[in-house]
């Protein structure tokens, strides 16, 4: 079990707390600074999952939660690594992933937007990367929904995306956004985050060479966790 | 110019919204999907040490409960090990999710109390719980840890509590007890505002 420290985060980075374009954020975000934290066995170990918590079909939302058909919908796969900071494969890792279905209706008993539920649709999916930390979903593309922000907010379509990595200090919730969607642009949520390329990091591409003719198009969405630092000196070096 | 270091750089965080339920509880959300929900037993049956309840609620800044809050809990096990780095109990996982009742914002889980793990520098931390709190209205996620009042000595040397300048903010990471319920409400803004670490 290592346990070497994670590099910082990058807190210019990822979204501060209070971005008021997000109204709910200005309630909801600490207005003292963080308590920066060396980390300890604490932070640097995580929980670990296995093929005995998840099932082979909880990665294909078209069928996972089928009733009397598939669902209505743009078929897609989703796929991608996950990497950490220095490139590495992050093996064996749970993702989760959750969206609305192809009308922008969330299987939620909270959702009251008048988009009908699909019956064959649920709408969440995990699975473990593989020992060269890829993984992949199928699904249906997600639409977009409106939400009380402004008065005429919309949510581009959006998969939301949870990761654990291999300590309780790596783990990250996204959301994937889709090539050319004109929503993006102007969503008060990805405009949290200040750096045009951090959000570029967050649309996932077309990719032709993933699709499966006359079946799914494909989108490929890498995603990038804190990466170790190595313990120069101290112990042999595992390489940056 | 100099060499490029090429790194990648940290997928960036994004709020989990209000229907995370959906994806990492979607019981709660109003539908059985799994056959195993994730996280919802963090001992099992074979744990070790005092079994203890925890309660309480997330607060606002303007006072409200926070009632679509998800936290994940992770912790030691009694003798202070973690899942992954030594030898635990058969099924203890360490690791749980909790979401509180969608009417009153009040959350409760069930776990055992954590022994006292090893520091930096070999300097024991008190018994605490690592807590991951993310909702609507929070771009990245904010990690705290809770304690326990009746480790008065142990919390008194904490290596991380220590490391809280104004000394009356420690208390904001203490678990109040009465019998084997602790009592912890986590308040994200304002008056009596929780310490958040910078992991």
């Amino acid at each position: 079990m290592t346990t070497r420290d994670l590099y910082q985060r990058d807190r210019e980075w990822h979204p501060p707390a209070l971005a008021p374009d997000y109204k709910s954020s200005v309630a909801r975000a600490p207005r003292l600074a963080l308590l920066s934290l060396q980390s300890s066995a604490s932070e640097l170990t995580g929980p670990t999952f296995g093929h005995g918590d998840i099932d082979p079909i909880d990665n294909d939302l078209i069928r996972n939660y089928a009733k009397s058909g598939d669902p209505i919908g743009e078929r897609i796969i989703l796929h991608g690594r996950v990497l950490d900071e220095s490139g590495r494969p992050v093996p064996n890792t749970l993702v989760e992933i959750w969206q609305a279905n192809a009308g922008g209706r969330y299987r939620h008993k909270k959702d009251t937007y008048l988009a009908p539920i699909d019956p064959n649709f649920g709408g969440c999916g995990r699975t473990l990367t593989d020992e060269n930390g890829y993984y992949t979903f199928r699904t249906v593309k997600p639409g977009a929904y409106p939400w009380r922000n402004w008065v005429n907010n919309w949510r581009p379509a959006h998969i939301h995306v949870s990761v654990f990595g291999t300590a309780f200090a790596q783990r990250l919730i996204t959301q994937l956004y889709f090539e050319g969607d004109p929503l993006i642009a102007k969503c008060p949520i990805v405009k949290t985050i200040p750096d045009q390329r951090a959000i570029d990091q967050l649309v996932a591409a077309l990719d032709l060479n993933a699709t499966v003719p006359f079946d799914s198009i494909a989108y490929k969405f890498d995603i990038v966790l804190r990466g170790h630092r190595s313990t120069f000196f101290e112990n042999r070096p595992e390489g940056n | 110019m100099v060499q490029a270091l090429n790194y990648l750089k940290e997928t960036a965080s994004q709020t989990a919204g209000p229907y995370v339920h959906i994806g990492l509880a979607p019981g709660d959300a109003g539908f059985d999907i799994y056959a195993r929900e994730l996280g919802r037993d963090i001992t099992g049956p074979n744990a070790l040490g005092k079994r203890i309840t925890v309660t309480g609620r997330v607060i606002d800044g303007t006072g409200a409960p926070v009632k679509d809050v998800l936290i994940e809990v992770w912790q030691a096990n009694a003798k202070g090990v973690y899942p992954g780095s030594g030898d635990v109990e058969d099924g203890f996982r360490g690791w749980g999710r909790v979401i509180p009742d969608f009417g009153t914002g009040a959350y409760s889980f069930e776990t055992v109390k954590p022994g006292a793990v090893q520091g930096r520098n070999d300097r024991p931390m008190a018994p605490h719980l690592n807590l991951w709190l993310v909702a609507r209205g929070i771009n990245i996620g904010l990690n705290t840890r809770m304690y326990f009042d009746d480790e008065e000595t142990a919390n008194a040397a904490d290596p991380v509590l220590n490391l809280i300048e104004q000394t009356h903010r420690r208390n904001t990471l203490i678990a109040r007890a009465e019998g084997n319920t602790y009592h912890f409400d986590i308040r994200l803004q304002g008056d009596g505002e929780t310490v958040f670490f910078d992991l």
